[in-house]
């Protein structure tokens, strides 16, 4: 035993315990310091490794919604346009597009969230605007009760329900079975709350984004504004491709245009 | 215990079973009871809490000389958190789905009073080599317990043990055992199992002293 | 029986009132329940009469194996494990496969009794505590209502019924939802007549609400039970129900319906009875079966469950320590309130 150090530790009335204050505050912010010089620095080490994952979390998802899509581009919501920007920043509002080998655009994964049965759900779907249609839905997080709630990612027949399902004029959950519109989604049995909450979500989102987005179009909208950061056309692929026009298949936009408002 | 057995011996084997952070102290409920849910879940918090347990009460017992008593609590609370900030930061980066499961829980690690509660009451007052001694006890003790749990609770809420399916198809999962009362109902039912071989142990000894003394 | 006299009225409590109260009264309970039994047993089979007796078996067997050698016949003889058992498996569906009931009998008694001391001991309603253990367990079985067979196919045992430990097999005949599950989820209504004689799915022993009503009069002809807490708890429901129902019939159920759907008759009369777990003095007796009656109402109507009288005697049962404590008759002599609480 290491009587010295035990002893000032454990008998107050030694000299030694009675420490002035600059020391006290010295070993504290020593203390502090050092804690702070090794966190920042597993920190700044971890940090790619788990930006990384979260983005690749986040690719596999929106692959998963969108069908036969050859690669995808993060767009931000800004000044009534959408324009690509592939940093990170929780202020702004993002959807992902999806385009084809030939660089034309298939649809947007949108995410949204809202309250489920237990706690936040957060999700992502395939919304194809062409045809109006959802093409898919992907669970992000939830924490809806195992066994049960978490159907609503489990089940996958229940997955395959927001497979081209119509958005017009509203996303209905109805019971198991008597699904019969092609708006109408089959809820699970014993877990309604939740499925209802799915669909409310979407429902939520096609509100918020509907009116955003820009009906289909062959090109990423960077081609159009002309966005000059080397990084975002960098990771925008077939800038060379042919601008090609596709059919603007919505009645109310007039093609080409890049509406604030209208639609939806 | 036989007294033959060194020190350092009886600090690592007194955390496994007599002195129990869960079983006999009934310490860290709050992960014991959140993250259980399953065996992996239970084993990768037991892991967590085992490295900042182990190198907090290592570092606390090699810098007590340096500490003044007057703000040890917080020189101790200092030390474990940069272990805990550590640990979540690493959990993030080399297994995210794990670090996904228990959430909130690996910070909440710094308020464990089974930690605190070791660097108090042991490695601030004991040399560094019975301090690393009494956590590695103590950890794996904890570590054991948090497996227990989340076994008992794995097995009967999905039917399957770390992952592997046990049953087949048919089997009917009890939900009640993945969600919280399954972890207050596994806790007690553990608590009074342990408490029951306890105190049949006990009675035992009793059995064979009074037998030794009618012997002598 | 000879030293009954009807006319005294015993308050507070524990008093002796008669020799060999327990096994009497448990004697009572079981020819109350033995027309309600008997018609659930006809009206869902053989099936419905397996899963009564797996309850019983669990509850009587871990009964015996927690209880010291020396005091399982007493405990045993007086039949509060065998009500126990049979309690829980009328509040089961008939299709449950006869493990879970098993477990459910374990469950009552080794959560619900044993493990608070004993009988006499214990918060909670030992069969709502296997019920309600059942339903969190395995929400998906326990909401599995299966049709009425008829007599035809009296012996056929559904295979859900027959599932090996552990597992579970799909019901195989025709499901249909309970009159409250109708009525939560699609807003029909259910003829009350059918209601009455129990004519509809639902848990073994809850449906025909008239046998319930005339068992519950029997009890509390024989003073089995204190007949406040039932005609608190039926007239409150009534009563909540009727300001709903005013409010909006559309949406909310008239107050008959809310009376006879569900578990609500066998809840008011042979469970928040339970003499340990229900209050002691007449105006703790009153406040519980409005606070059962209140919380019916809101669970049902508000609710994620369509059906909410377990948990609403359940709360209330937690609240019965509390209630006890307030409505404690003033001393003889004294002008404050008893200081004691409502310990036993």
């Amino acid at each position: 035993m290491s009587g010295g150090s035990e002893k000032a530790l454990k008998t107050p009335g030694c000299a030694n315990s009675e420490p002035s204050s600059t020391r006290l505050v010295a070993t504290l912010s020593i203390a502090g310091l050092l804690s702070g010089l090794i966190i920042v620095s597993v920190y700044e080490a971890t940090l790619p490794t788990i930006t990384a994952y979260q983005a690749k979390v986040l690719r596999e998802a929106v692959f998963k919604v969108l069908p036969e899509i050859d690669h995808i581009q993060r767009l931000v919501y800004v000044d009534g346009g959408l324009t690509p920007k592939d940093t990170e920043d929780p202020e702004e509002e993002a959807v992902f597009g999806g385009y084809d080998a030939a660089g034309e655009l298939v649809g947007y994964a949108i995410p949204s969230a809202g309250p489920g049965f237990q706690d936040t759900i957060r999700l992502l779907y395939g919304y194809v605007p062409s045809e109006r249609l959802v093409t898919g839905m992907e669970i992000l997080e939830s924490r809806e009760t195992p066994g049960l709630g978490d159907k609503i990612y489990k089940d996958l027949e229940f997955v395959g329900e927001f497979e081209r399902l119509a958005i017009d004029p509203e996303i209905l959950a109805v019971k198991k079975g008597t699904s019969t519109a092609p708006n109408e989604v089959d809820a699970i049995t014993g877990a309604t709350i939740s499925s209802k909450a799915v669909v409310r979500i979407l429902n939520e989102g096609n509100r918020r984004w509907l009116s955003k987005l820009p009906a289909a179009s062959g090109q990423p909208p960077a081609k159009r504004r002309a966005v000059p950061e080397p990084e975002v056309s960098a990771t925008t692929p077939h800038e060379a491709a042919a601008p090609s026009a596709a059919p603007n298949t919505d009645p109310q936009q007039p093609a080409g245009s890049w509406p604030l408002e209208a639609g939806g | 215990m036989p007294k033959t057995q060194p020190d350092a011996y009886q600090e690592f084997f007194k955390g496994l079973w007599r002195e129990n952070p869960v079983f006999a102290q009934v310490l860290g409920m709050c992960p014991m009871l959140a993250v259980t849910n399953s065996a992996v879940n239970g084993m990768a918090m037991g892991l967590a809490t085992f490295f900042v347990l182990v190198a907090s009460s290592l570092l606390v017992a090699l810098l007590k000389r340096w500490i003044p008593r007057q703000v040890r609590i917080s020189s101790f609370i200092i030390i474990i958190a940069t272990f805990v900030t550590v640990t979540d930061y690493s959990l993030q980066a080399l297994v995210p789905a794990i670090h996904k499961e228990l959430g909130a829980f690996i910070p909440l690690i710094v308020a464990n009073c089974l930690i605190l509660g070791r660097q108090e009451a042991f490695a601030s007052r004991q040399p560094a080599r019975l301090a690393l001694m009494d956590a590695l006890g103590m950890a794996t003790g904890f570590l054991f317990a948090l497996v227990a749990l989340g076994s008992v609770r794995e097995i009967l809420g999905e039917g399957a043990l770390f992952g592997v399916d046990l049953f087949g198809p048919n089997f009917e999962p009890w939900v009640i055992m993945i969600l919280p009362p399954g972890g207050f109902l596994t806790l007690g039912l553990l608590l009074l199992f342990f408490s029951w071989l306890a105190e049949r142990r006990q009675k035992l000894a009793e059995r064979l002293a009074e037998m030794e003394v009618e012997g002598s | 029986m000879k030293h009954r006299d009807p006319k005294l009225l015993v308050q507070p409590g524990p008093l002796l009132k008669q020799p060999l109260t327990t096994s009497m009264a448990m004697r009572d309970v079981l020819i109350a329940l033995a027309p309600a039994t008997l018609a659930g047993i006809w009206m869902f089979g053989l099936g419905a009469l397996l899963v009564l007796l797996a309850c019983i078996g669990g509850a009587v067997l871990t009964e015996w194996a927690f209880l010291p050698a020396d005091e399982r016949r007493d405990q045993l003889g007086n039949g509060s494990a065998l009500v126990t058992g049979l309690l829980l498996g009328l509040t089961l569906p008939p299709a449950l496969p006869l493990w879970m009931a098993f477990l459910g009998g374990v469950v009552s008694i080794g959560l619900g009794k044993i493990i608070w001391g004993g009988l006499g001991y214990n918060l909670f309603n030992p069969a709502l505590v296997g019920r309600a253990f059942l339903l969190a367990a395995f929400p998906v079985a326990m909401t599995t209502w299966s049709a009425q067979t008829g007599s035809a196919d009296f012996f056929q045992v559904p295979a859900s019924n027959l599932a090996a430990p552990l597992m579970h097999v799909d019901y195989d005949g025709v499901t249909s939802a309970t009159p409250l599950g109708l009525m939560k989820f699609q807003q029909e209504s259910t003829a009350l007549w059918d209601l009455m004689i129990g004519k509809t799915s639902g848990c073994i022993g809850e449906t025909s609400g008239l046998l319930l009503i005339l068992g519950g009069l029997f009890l509390a002809f024989r003073r089995d039970l204190d007949w406040r807490i039932p005609v608190s708890i039926l007239a409150a429901v009534a009563a909540f129900s009727s300001l709903l129902f005013l409010i909006d019939a559309e949406r909310y159920p008239g107050p008959l319906f809310s009376i006879f759907s569900g578990g609500l008759l066998i809840g008011a009369f042979y469970m928040a009875t339970d003499p340990v777990s229900s209050p002691l003095t007449p105006r703790g007796a009153w406040i519980f079966g409005i606070g059962i009656g209140l919380l019916v109402v809101l669970i049902r109507v508000f609710g994620g469950f369509p059906e909410g009288v377990m948990y609403a005697i359940l709360l209330m049962n937690a609240a019965t320590p509390l209630i006890d404590r307030y409505t404690q008759p003033r001393v003889f002599g004294k002008g404050l309130k008893s200081p004691q609480g409502g310990q036993e």
